[in-house]
């Protein structure tokens, strides 16, 4: 039996192969949450049904940097935990990126004593800043959705 | 030292161990004991089998520089009975300071005096695992120590920042 065009003549579409690959990427985000402190809390809040990440395909935490693709590094890091930290980093498979959720994974926030990281940046790379303390959920959908942008426009591997 | 107000703690305190009291006050509404670093073990150990101070609510240490005896340890022990508090310190001074563990008095005391060695590098002789507990084994120093310059870190990995 042969298949019928559902579209009429028109139904094709052009683009780059990069463009197209970034679309589906960008909303097949899996999160790996690295909570360690208060921010977990507006974490939670932000997975709930209220604010609804689904939306942007990264409702889904595996919690296995093997299976993750975006690292969500939430609360505060101290010395002594950043080599775990780096390790979950270098678990990932490409492509991956990271989010750095509150100020204290921004620049370490009030904590300038001897025990806190001053900035994840100085461990990982980091691909989105979300600041605040805690960082509202429309704050963190904002950054959300700024990965997303520079997942759909970046170069693609595969 | 004979306390002037009439603690029935204090007073006896004072009776049994004479000298060993350097003073010994009320002090807004709490009794507090500064006792010679000598008789810390004796001192804890007739209090909680003669005065029933079964708790060890908390261990700590202080750093007063620059005044010397430099350093103080803080104890506070608790009468479950009858709801009695009570307050010990000790003065350390000099750059080693060292006073006997509690540790075989109140298990509790085991994590708190190494809490206390971590941060002031205060030495309790006789317990039986002396090692840092919250921060890691190559940190230089102890951080609560108020000359510990506020800028220093001592990151495991990345760059000093």
């Amino acid at each position: 039996m042969a298949l019928k065009p559902l579209l009429g003549d028109d139904n094709f579409v052009t683009t780059r192969l990069d463009q197209v690959i970034g679309w589906a990427r960008k909303f097949s985000i899996f999160p790996y949450p690295f909570v360690t402190a208060c921010c977990g809390m507006e974490y939670m809040s932000l997975s709930s049904s209220h604010y609804d990440l689904d939306r942007f395909g990264a409702a889904f935490p595996r919690f296995t940097p093997r299976q993750a693709d975006m690292l969500f590094v939430v609360g505060t890091i101290s010395h002594k935990i950043a080599p775990l930290l780096k390790r979950v980093y270098e678990q990932m498979c490409e492509p991956k990126w990271v989010v750095a959720f509150g100020v204290c994974t921004c620049t370490g926030g009030f904590y300038d004593n001897y025990a806190t990281v001053q900035g994840i940046d100085t461990i990982v790379p980091v691909d989105v800043y979300i600041p605040g303390c805690p960082p509202r959920p429309e704050t963190v959908i904002q950054g959300v959705m700024m990965l997303q942008e520079k997942i759909a426009n970046g170069k693609q591997d595969w | 030292m004979t306390p002037d107000n009439d603690n029935k703690t204090l007073i006896a305190l004072a009776e049994k161990f004479g000298e060993s009291v350097i003073e010994s006050k009320i002090d807004r509404g709490d009794a507090v004991a500064v006792i010679a670093p000598g008789a810390v073990h004796d001192i804890i150990a007739w209090l909680r089998d003669q005065h029933d101070f079964k708790m060890l609510a908390d261990l700590c240490g202080v750093d007063y520089l620059p005044r010397e005896p430099r350093f103080e340890v803080v104890y506070q022990l608790h009468a479950m009975g009858r709801g009695e508090r009570i307050r010990l310190r000790v003065q350390l001074g000099g750059k080693a300071p060292e006073v006997a563990t509690i540790s075989d008095l109140y298990p509790v005391a085991d994590w708190l005096e190494r809490e206390t060695w971590d941060m002031f590098g205060i030495v309790f002789d006789g317990h039986p695992n002396l090692k840092r507990i919250l921060m890691y084994e190559p940190f230089e120093g102890h951080p609560l120590r108020r000359d510990y310059p506020i800028e220093r870190r001592q990151p495991l990995i990345g760059p000093r920042n």
